[in-house]
């Protein structure tokens, strides 16, 4: 990935033509940051104060942004940046012996460069390959199911020179062409049910027939469709898009959610994979509904193998006049950019997304104005995930009854799960709204489960036995798509506590609740698992997280204290059997050892000082 | 419009899409606040206004009023939350009321008061944080910074019109920081009122520290709520 640029003075005329690329305007700074790193390997200071200088900010303004994303560096990152994928799903999958391995090849620790600066190694949260881990993102590429073997050949082979893409894509496909994605990544497309991946969609046909209704129709069909938000917050989306039609504004927006972050899902890796034109489709459909003529889909960077592949897609329907000028040779402009994340799980929340497309830290706003209303550079902005636009094109080639009847009558539809964990077939299904978890879990072929994390950490641990009636469906068990199996001999704790500290990592920090609360939180269920907690402690938690659930500004620190809420209500024994009995004066928190760690230090030190 | 809304239990008469923060205060309910300044955009970082607004916990200063909205302040469970979400905050930074020069007139220490706070219900942290002195006119004690964002959004360097103060990195390890060469070039007048702005004793002016003898102190004179209550009367 580094292509050797001279760093330092002459970074600063390196910086010209990043800044004229993007006009220089500071909404793109996002972009500009990865193009520098692309070609140094990181953002060196010079090129801060550049860029700084060319965007009219203060250089620690460009950091802000910079240290705010996880993938960004500010050093030297290694000739080859890996990131291993550290998930409560690849630690029941060889993750350790992996993690390991790649220290002892690369020669250095997470978190550090080896001597050689050929390796960088980093951990990161899930890069949604559940249903192939472990997994690892090397530069640009990922590798999955990784072993200790497969490591060594892959550090072996990297040392020898060879490039991250030669090895994952050995027949050398273009990085276009879809045979490029599938070549590192399965899609283990289990059972696709009527609404997703059906194979030839005529969608200059669908769009024809989209276009011949008023946005008003089109807004109508799918307001009778009952369609909700697919991202997991299920909001009717033909109200949303309403909403969208009615706000006042002479430019108007939609944006694509492809900021698929949530641990455990990776439905949308899918279907960008496999109906990339779906998705593109479904977001000219709400272009036309609400009067739109830009478009943006934001894509997390660790589905950058899947960036050039979609390019291709968008210039492919531009050609086809699906995209870009005079639509279908009408009177509809709209066309479709690709805005590259950077790393950070709250850009998934649709106002920390907004600021992210904007070239800033990806925090949420103050809301409202709901971005509906005020919301990409202050103009009424569509957000969908790439699940709702993908049924969308369903929706507007079948009709707004054919989807309705699928599902229940609060829940129509069918959605995508991602399923993972302790079950013979991870991957993708299709199901109807309604069904019960036991369903689900017979059919992917689940025995022995304990609990199902039901849409990933923000969402709820539920116990086979006790929910395994429940349905799936946005009145009981709304699931956003996540959906991890845990069988009887996994440490649930464990699982919670690695969430917990998930909820730490991607806290934007911008609150008080959820930065200082979910480091409050995350210390309590370690103290759990040392065995040193107290009945006082589980009450703490209960307390403290409601804080969180009540008082913090957008969706990570309201859910931030789920995986203990939930798995406390479900599973209230595994916290009980652990809870230590106090013996003698100290509190069992009180870690004597610890707290006389100092003193101990001091005393040697001076034994060693007489002994001279 | 005039619309009518439920306060703690009594119905009064305000404005359609006025901050229900600032309503509250015009009413005489007091409620807390770290990041909020009357006049000044909302930036609902410190969460220390939560109320709640038809049956939800919201905090007050980003929700305008609305016809028929139903106010608590004034509730057991709400008194504790703001009093934890305080408390969060003595516990997560390194501040020493008694040697601080922001005694009296630091609105954290101002608003523990109110809440009635004695001590921090959660583990103390003391986190190693350094401070940043080079610049000419502004100390920048880390210990103290609650990440209000007051500073980041609200100063700007008068020629430029770029950020003195910035945030880097993100969640627990965020860290305030400041543009040397801007702020050595801001005026006497701006950098008294960036460290009037500051609601801790994060941003410190040099050369005029202690310059009031404790008891003569801004909210030693008078309260927070006193000034709050009083200015909106005004």
């Amino acid at each position: 990935m580094t292509q050797g640029i001279e760093v330092n003075e002459t970074m600063t005329t390196n910086i010209h033509p990043i800044l004229e690329r993007y006009h220089a305007d500071k909404t793109r700074l996002i972009d500009m940051l990865w193009d520098i790193q692309r070609q140094a390997g990181y953002i060196p200071d010079a090129a801060v104060t550049a860029l700084a200088e060319g965007l009219n900010m203060s250089a620690n303004d460009v950091r802000e942004t910079l240290t705010f994303y996880h993938f960004f560096h500010d050093k030297p990152a290694g000739r080859h940046t890996l990131y291993l994928a550290d998930t409560v799903i690849a630690r029941m999958q060889g993750y350790d012996e992996v993690r390991a391995t790649l220290e002892r090849e690369t020669g250095t620790t997470f978190g550090s460069v080896d001597p050689s600066a050929t390796f960088g190694l980093y951990d990161t949260n899930c890069i949604g390959l559940s249903d192939q881990e472990p997994a690892m993102m090397v530069d640009e590429v990922v590798f999955t199911r990784l072993t200790p073997e497969k490591v060594r050949t892959i550090i072996n082979r990297l040392k020898q020179g060879a490039t991250p893409s030669e090895i994952a894509n050995p027949d050398q496909f273009d990085t276009r062409r879809l045979e490029y994605v599938q070549a590192q990544v399965a899609d283990n497309i289990r059972i696709c049910g009527p609404v997703f991946f059906q194979q030839d969609r005529p969608h200059a046909q669908i769009l024809e027939k989209t276009l011949d209704l008023l946005p008003e129709q089109v807004v109508e069909q799918v307001t009778l469709s009952r369609i909700r938000g697919r991202g997991g917050a299920g909001f009717p989306t033909g109200l949303k898009w309403r909403l969208g039609r009615e706000a006042p504004g002479r430019e108007k927006v939609v944006i694509c959610n492809a900021d698929e972050g949530e641990p455990g899902t990776f439905k949308d890796r899918v279907l960008l994979t496999r109906s990339p034109r779906d998705v593109l489709l479904g977001m000219t459909v709400a272009a036309h509904a609400i009067g739109a003529r830009t478009g943006i889909l934001y894509l997390r960077a660790e589905y950058w193998y899947l960036k050039d592949y979609l390019e291709q897609q968008i210039t492919d329907l531009r050609a086809e006049r699906l995209l870009g000028r005079s639509i279908l040779g009408r009177e509809f402009d709209f066309d479709i950019r690709i805005q590259m994340g950077a790393g950070a799980y709250v850009c998934g929340d649709e106002t920390a997304l907004i600021e992210s497309c904007e070239g800033k830290r990806g925090t949420p706003r103050v809301k409202p104005p709901y971005p509906i209303q005020q919301g990409y550079l202050g103009m009424p902005t569509c957000i969908n995930n790439v699940e709702t636009f993908a049924a969308v094109t369903a929706i507007m080639e079948q009709g707004a009854d054919w989807f309705s009847s699928l599902g229940t009558p609060e829940s129509s539809g069918t959605r995508l799960l991602s399923v993972s964990g302790d079950c013979a077939a991870p991957g993708i299904y299709e199901i109807e709204w309604g069904v019960s978890l036991n369903e689900v879990l017979d059919t992917v072929g689940a025995r022995n489960t304990r609990a199902v994390q039901i849409s990933g950490p923000s969402g709820e641990c539920v116990s086979a036995a006790a929910d395994g009636e429940r349905r799936l469906c946005y009145s009981d068990l709304s699931c956003n798509g996540s959906f991890m199996i845990f069988d009887h001999s996994r440490d649930l704790l464990r699982v919670v506590e690695h969430f917990m500290r998930f909820f730490v990592d991607e806290s934007c920090g911008i609150c008080v609740p959820c930065r200082a609360g979910g480091v409050d939180l995350h210390h309590k269920i370690r103290l759990i698992i040392a065995g040193r907690a107290t009945r006082q402690d589980l009450d703490d938690i209960v307390n403290w997280g409601n804080l969180m659930r009540g008082t913090s500004r957008c969706g990570l620190g309201t859910t931030a204290p789920k995986p203990l809420l939930t798995t406390l209500e479900k599973f209230p024994q595994i916290y009980r059997e652990k809870l230590a009995r106090p013996q003698g004066p100290l509190l069992p928190s009180f870690d004597l050892e610890n707290a006389t760690r100092e003193y101990e230090h001091a005393c040697q030190a001076l034994a060693q000082e007489k002994s001279k | 419009m005039n619309i009518r809304i439920t306060l703690d239990g009594k119905e009064i008469e305000t404005t359609a899409g006025t901050l229900l923060v600032d309503v509250a205060a015009d009413n005489g309910v007091y409620i807390p606040t770290l990041c909020y300044q009357r006049g000044k955009p909302c930036l609902g970082t410190c969460r220390a206004c939560s109320v709640r607004v038809n049956g939800n916990v919201m905090a007050s200063c980003t929700v305008p009023v609305a016809e028929g909205m139903t106010v608590e302040v004034d509730a057991a469970d709400l008194n504790d939350m703001r009093k934890a979400l305080v408390e969060l905050l003595f516990a997560e930074g390194n501040h020493n009321c008694p040697s601080c020069e922001k005694s009296g007139r630091c609105e954290l220490q101002a608003v523990g008061y109110e809440v009635g706070m004695l001590v921090s219900r959660f583990p103390y942290r003391f986190p190693p944080r350094t401070r940043e002195h080079v610049a000419k006119y502004i100390w920048l004690e880390r210990d103290r910074c609650i990440f209000c964002q007051r500073c980041v959004e609200f100063v700007r360097d008068h020629e430029t019109g770029r950020k003195i103060f910035t945030i880097d990195d993100r969640g627990t390890h965020a860290s305030i920081e400041i543009d040397v060469a801007l702020a050595d070039r801001m005026p006497p007048e701006q950098v008294r009122e960036a460290a009037e702005l500051c609601p801790v004793g994060c941003i410190i002016a040099k050369g005029v520290g202690y310059d009031k003898p404790i008891g003569q102190r801004k909210f030693e004179v008078k309260s927070i709520r006193e000034r709050t209550l009083e200015r909106s009367r005004k």
